[in-house]
């Protein structure tokens, strides 16, 4: 039968809101490769819609209030529930940082890179239905919120029925639309580290309006000692089969005495790393040449934030 | 699935309907009769079919009716009528925001979330908040002028 692509949600599945974690991991281990899990739903129903996916079972994280909000940890870090929305996130984060910039006391002074992300993710409609743990989940290479989080070395937690891992997030994308995740396996914990002093980030995306998915996106995030960058992460959307961290450019950042000239050179050095392909939003060669050019004004602008 | 008995509270008014779990709260919401909640793109770009969900501005087409369950659901409607409207439906006709009118419900219900939360928007604030409604026929500096002298109206009644 050929795809009726009415738009309208046609393909029939049982639907489940389990209260706990628990009860959402028991489900996925029945139905595993047969069940979606849903959180915003704003990619899944869409995905559905275009008869794209067909599950015959949706297991919804709605009613799991274990998986939602933001806490601060004691050592600093925070651990954000997936099912924590793009506009809560920000929201969460605006009211951090309308501490003075240069405050270091607060734990998410230098998330500048992440609020930024938030704030141009989408419409206002999706940013209050959308997931940070669908946006991970869904794996897609144009993720908005991943550039940031790898940046700051973010770990994820993956639960199944009987097991429990914790990995790095530069582990977890596998391919476009594919994580480490398995089937049978649910995301509970994203944690950042605690924030480091003397450290700025930024996030650029270029995309035809805000609310598109970007062309590319790039997130820096830079630890100053005096006018060198002792430390400093890369990472970029859009412009590979995953999102990824420019580990080369990173390398060359590093100890060097910070100006114009080396954020240009690290900027052509990252574009050099990326593996950008061309299709309906732009081309491999634009993707390239716009790259290099906002890695440079990231790393300028987080450079300007470490003061 | 078989449908189940969902609860829905729409504009203050309570309706119990049978629902399979593959209808969205925009069809659920057309089948009760708020026609006012239109169906555009269906994928979430649009926001004809943006209702407010506890006040939250979301798109129906992309929310399964069975979570809307109990929650607080305002659409166009149940901001004012024509005998009574609310600023922002006064301003909409007065500065002319509606051509085909197809996208008036969702810009209305966005911009009333806007003003709950920015009484006095800046012209950023009220483009940003309009950022998920799309208007094909008229452009939008009406739709912001409209909003900017419903902002004033509200203004002006708070303070008496």
């Amino acid at each position: 039968m050929l795809p009726t692509n009415t738009h309208l949600l046609y393909p029939e599945f049982d639907y489940f809101a389990p209260l706990t974690i628990y009860e959402a991991t028991e489900l996925l281990a029945q139905y595993g490769e047969d069940a979606r899990i849903m959180a915003g739903g704003t990619d899944l129903l869409v995905q559905m819609k275009m008869e794209r996916q067909q599950p015959s079972y949706i297991i919804s994280l709605a009613r799991i209030s274990a998986l939602g909000g933001i806490k601060r940890l004691e050592h600093g870090g925070l651990e954000i529930g997936p099912t924590t929305t793009i506009r809560a996130l920000y929201q969460y984060l605006t009211s951090s940082l309308q501490l003075p910039i240069s405050n270091f006391q607060s734990p998410t002074s230098n998330l500048q890179s992440l609020q930024e992300a938030c704030n141009w993710f989408s419409t206002i409609q999706i940013m209050h239905m959308a997931t940070i743990g669908g946006n991970l989940c869904n794996a897609s290479p144009a993720a908005d919120s991943a550039p940031p989080l790898l940046a700051f070395d973010a770990q994820v937690t993956l639960k199944s029925k009987t097991s429990e891992r914790t990995l790095p997030l530069t582990e977890f994308f596998i391919a476009p639309g594919k994580s480490i995740a398995r089937p049978d396996e649910l995301l509970t914990h994203i944690y950042l580290p605690a924030s480091l002093p003397d450290t700025g980030s930024a996030f650029i995306k270029i995309a035809r309006v805000t609310a598109d998915i970007s062309q590319v996106c790039a997130a820096v995030r830079i630890t100053r000692e005096g006018n060198c960058a002792q430390d400093a992460r890369i990472a970029l959307g859009s412009v590979a089969p995953t999102p990824m961290r420019a580990t080369v450019a990173e390398r060359d950042l590093i100890g060097q005495t910070f100006s114009l000239e080396l954020a240009e050179h690290i900027g052509k050095q990252a574009a050099q790393e990326i593996k950008p392909i061309s299709d309906v939003r732009a081309t491999r060669e634009y993707r390239q040449h716009i790259a290099a050019v906002i890695v440079r004004d990231a790393l300028l602008r987080a450079w300007e934030r470490t003061q | 699935m078989e449908p189940r008995l969902v609860t829905l509270k729409v504009n203050g008014r309570t309706h119990h309907a049978a629902l399979a779990p593959n209808t969205t709260l925009l069809h659920a919401l057309r089948d009760l009769g708020y026609t006012d909640v239109k169906s555009g793109c269906e994928k979430g770009d649009c926001g004809a079919c943006t209702v407010l969900v506890n006040n939250t501005p979301l798109n129906a087409c992309l929310m399964l009716a069975w979570l809307a369950e109990g929650q607080e659901i305002v659409t166009v409607a149940g901001l004012g009528n024509a005998e009574h409207p609310h600023p922002l439906q006064q301003a909409f006709v007065d500065f002319g925001a509606a051509q085909c009118g197809y996208c008036t419900p969702g810009m209305i219900l966005a911009a009333k979330a806007l003003l709950d939360e920015h009484p006095h928007p800046t012209d950023d604030e009220m483009r940003e908040a309009l950022s998920g409604n799309l208007c094909r026929c008229t452009g939008y500096v009406r739709i912001i002028e409209a909003i900017q002298n419903a902002a004033n109206e509200l203004d002006a009644e708070q303070r008496g």
